[in-house]
């Protein structure tokens, strides 16, 4: 099965966090990316550049900012391939040993229809 | 006859099920229609030699069938056909032995990616064999509620890849903790008496922890625990009023409950070796010293510093 963590971050927490410390943490995740078992993933942009859209009477309307307005946000996200849950949170568990901040949420990928709402 | 077997063989039947199947909601629906056939059947044409084995393959028939009409079906449909067509009739047969799994439907039900509630009704509904309706009444919630947090469970179970196995050996005294701490949990629950009688239900569940795990102390202790506390229920009430210890009628004590609390509580601390007691032995250590006359309250006290 594929999973997605979804890896939130604490920017207040990761900005105190010393320069040397960080790139340390940044290249500890690298290594874990860099294995077999990781197929995908993605680091997004700061939440300061998140758009959510919703629709209010037909009509989109548009709100600066995350959906969930919180201290946490979301910051990226890996997609791993583990033969069920327990494989996926190993990973999780790994990743989050390694940064000082932040939660890492694990979602099953839906598999074969793509499309649905 | 059927009753008993119904009590006994149920969670047996769901496990092997839910390990043939992949699906705990199918799982339960077929070994209902199992049970119902078999109250239908067992008076008429007398009990079968194996009764656990009729069961599940009669359970499994009707899963095939099922699976055959519905297409559909969120389980791997055409992953278990083959399966099916690859093994071999005796697994089909009523008088094959099939392996009890129940171990790893416990801690299937016990994992901690469910909700604690969720982990304790989905416990007593596929390995103890209460009903939805019964769950409910037991913990103060309507049916509604309770049905829909079961339904939800076996529902993440599917979709998240919960396993249905037995954790590694790096996993699991973390996870049998979740499953030692649910059964404890249900015993407590059972302490309000009146309803359903939860606590005999968590000595079930204890009992049938040892027999899957032998060589684990603190499953023991657990068990310990729980005899020596159960003992003394008819003791702890009269007219309505709870009895403190000291002033209980200890005629009213459950004696063979406490020696084999006392048994197993011994069979545990030689399981422990030299290693530090777990919080199980450690409490059950501590109730039996309270049933012993004088007590020993450094004793005690010594024992709830380790707590």
């Amino acid at each position: 099965m594929r999973y997605a963590l979804l890896i939130y971050d604490d920017a207040e927490v990761r900005d105190r966090t010393p320069q040397d410390e960080r790139r340390r943490i940044t290249a500890s995740v690298l290594e874990v990316l860099a294995r077999p078992n990781v197929t995908d993933w993605l680091r997004l942009q700061d939440v300061e550049s998140a758009t959510t859209v919703r629709h209010e009477r037909g009509r989109a309307l548009l709100t600066d900012g995350p959906f969930v307005d919180s201290k946490d946000y979301l910051g990226g996200f890996i997609v791993v391939e583990a033969d069920n849950l327990d494989g996926a949170l190993a990973v999780a568990d790994e990743l989050q040993g390694l940064r000082p901040w932040g939660a890492i949420e694990v979602r099953p990928v839906r598999e074969g229809d793509q499309v649905g709402a | 006859m059927l009753e008993q077997v119904f009590r006994d063989q149920w969670g047996r039947v769901v496990a092997s099920l839910v390990g043939f199947l992949g699906d705990i909601e199918l799982a339960e629906d077929v070994a209902q229609e199992a049970f119902a056939t078999a109250a239908e059947r067992w008076p008429r044409d007398g009990d079968p030699v194996n009764p656990t084995g009729w069961l599940i393959a009669t359970a499994r028939h009707r899963a095939i069938d099922r699976i055959r009409r519905e297409r559909t079906l969120a389980v791997k449909t055409e992953q278990l056909e083959r399966d099916l067509r690859d093994r071999s009739e005796e697994t089909m047969d009523e008088t094959a032995t099939f392996a009890d799994e129940r171990l790893e439907l416990i801690f299937t039900c016990c994992h901690p990616a469910l909700a604690l509630d969720a982990q304790v009704g989905l416990t007593l509904r596929t390995l103890g064999g209460l009903a939805t309706e019964e769950i409910a009444r037991a913990f103060i919630v309507p049916f509604e509620t309770m049905s829909k947090r079961l339904t939800r469970a076996k529902h993440k179970i599917r979709d998240a890849g919960i396993p249905f196995a037995v954790p590694p050996d790096h996993l699991l005294p973390e996870r049998l903790d979740a499953v030692l701490a649910v059964v404890y949990l249900i015993f407590n629950e059972g302490w309000g008496g009146g309803r359903v009688d939860l606590s005999a239900e968590a000595i079930r569940l204890g009992r049938c922890l040892i027999e899957l795990m032998p060589d684990e102390a603190e499953a023991h202790s657990l068990l310990a625990l729980m005899l020596i506390d159960h003992a003394r229920t008819a003791a702890r009430f009269r007219g309505g009023e709870l009895v403190l210890l000291d002033d209980q009628d200890r005629s009213l004590w459950d004696q063979q409950q406490i020696e084999e609390g006392r048994g197993l509580l011994e069979r545990a601390l030689a399981l422990q070796g030299s290693g530090m007691g777990g919080t199980y032995l450690i409490q059950a250590a501590i109730a039996d010293l309270h049933l012993r006359q004088p007590r020993d309250w450094e004793e005690i006290a010594l024992l709830y510093q380790c707590l």
